[in-house]
């Protein structure tokens, strides 16, 4: 197991290199072709993700988090939550770094293989950063009115966070 | 919907700051908030360039396709309307792929890609499609087969098995992905009468 996962990235890059010249295609100048779009999408994105992440900011350098998630600390015992692992909950959908570093706190205090450090790995695996998610894949291609899918991953996000603390309770012997 | 969490989360922030005494905090986050932005969006960059000109290679080989190909019953099944050979398809595909493999890094670009494709197909351009909103709702709701930054932090803090949580979070990603779009289903249906204030 020594970090097997180091080697999933480099041996796709690998992969698809591979693949493209065995079916003879002019890897470089097909790389060059494909990369070239990059840089516009990314200015695109600049706007909207500006206006999340002042939002997000805010929201935790202001303490409101904290408030938030005291708020939201009786249904902690409701959904079977630790109460620990709660501010992972408020802070994944909003803040990817923010829930990264959250998440490195549970280990630390808790360590990875205690019932808090593993729900918040299962939290990790399983849920996304919704706002960033919705800015991003919205913002690039200049759709305002997004329907139902905030509320629609939101409630995905709740379901993984409850199903967390369900499943690792019936893994835990 | 956008609006007013936005709104929400500002004017909540100065109240929690006003009533908390974090007034200074606060000022340095606005403005350092900004340059924050514009380096998120810069690394973003780079990622798009690099996943852009390696997914160029694999289609012209016709490794996405071959991938597409694999994936199609699932695709059926989310987004029944999709022309399964498709480029739209193709897109969607690899970034489930990416996602699949812990990959976020690559699942963001790649997904930029196929919402590039689905908003060709759309009808309105400022309004969501159906398929754009189940597949973002997909992609928040993110499907890890091996969660490599997990498994990766909890190594560092000494876990005995990294990889134990596996197969709750597969539950549990299934059950989120499941929620996420039947409830997405739900409210399109719901709304094909409604219309959504944004």
């Amino acid at each position: 197991m020594e970090k097997l996962t180091s080697y999933i990235l480099p041996v796709i890059t690998a992969l698809i290199i591979i693949f493209g010249i065995s079916k003879g295609i002019k890897v470089f100048d097909c790389f060059v072709e494909g990369a070239k779009k990059g840089f516009d999408s990314a200015v695109k994105l600049l706007p909207p993700l500006m206006g999340l992440v002042v939002g997000v900011t805010m929201l935790r350098q202001s303490g409101a988090l904290e408030i938030i998630t005291k708020m939201l600390l009786p249904l902690a015992k409701l959904t079977g939550i630790p109460a620990d692992v709660m501010p992972l909950t408020v802070l994944s959908p909003i803040s990817g770094s923010g829930s990264l570093t959250m998440f490195e706190q549970i280990l630390k205090n808790f360590g990875p293989d205690s019932a808090e450090g593993r729900i918040a790995s299962v939290i990790m695996g399983s849920t996304e950063t919704t706002f960033y998610a919705v800015t991003v894949y919205f913002g690039s291609v200049g759709i305002r009115k997004s329907g139902c899918t905030v509320p629609a991953a939101l409630l995905a996000d709740m379901t993984s966070f409850i199903v967390s603390a369900m499943t690792v309770a019936l893994f835990s012997d | 919907m956008i609006n007013y969490i936005w709104a929400g989360m500002i004017i909540f922030s100065v109240i929690a700051a006003f009533f908390g005494g974090t007034a200074d905090a606060l000022t340095t986050a606005i403005i350092s908030s900004a340059s924050d932005a514009v380096s998120l969006c810069i690394r973003l960059g780079g990622t798009i360039c690099l996943w852009g000109g390696l997914m160029e290679i694999a289609e012209q080989s016709g490794l996405t396709g071959a991938v597409c190909k694999l994936l199609s019953p699932f695709l059926r099944i989310v987004f029944p309307k999709m022309d399964i050979k498709g480029k739209t398809a193709k897109a969607i595909s690899m970034n489930v792929t990416a996602n699949l493999l812990g990959l976020g890094n690559a699942a963001t670009p790649l997904g930029l890609e196929a919402m590039q494709r689905l908003q060709s197909e759309n009808s309105s351009k400022e309004k969501a499609s159906t398929d754009m909103i189940k597949f973002v709702v997909m992609n928040s709701a993110a499907f890890h087969l091996i969660p490599t930054t997990v498994a990766a932090m909890r190594q560092d803090y000494g876990s005995k098995n990294p990889f134990e949580i596996m197969p709750a979070s597969w539950i549990s990603s299934a059950c989120a992905l499941t929620v996420g779009l039947v409830s997405a289903s739900i409210f399109i249906k719901l709304s094909e009468g409604i219309k959504w204030k944004n």
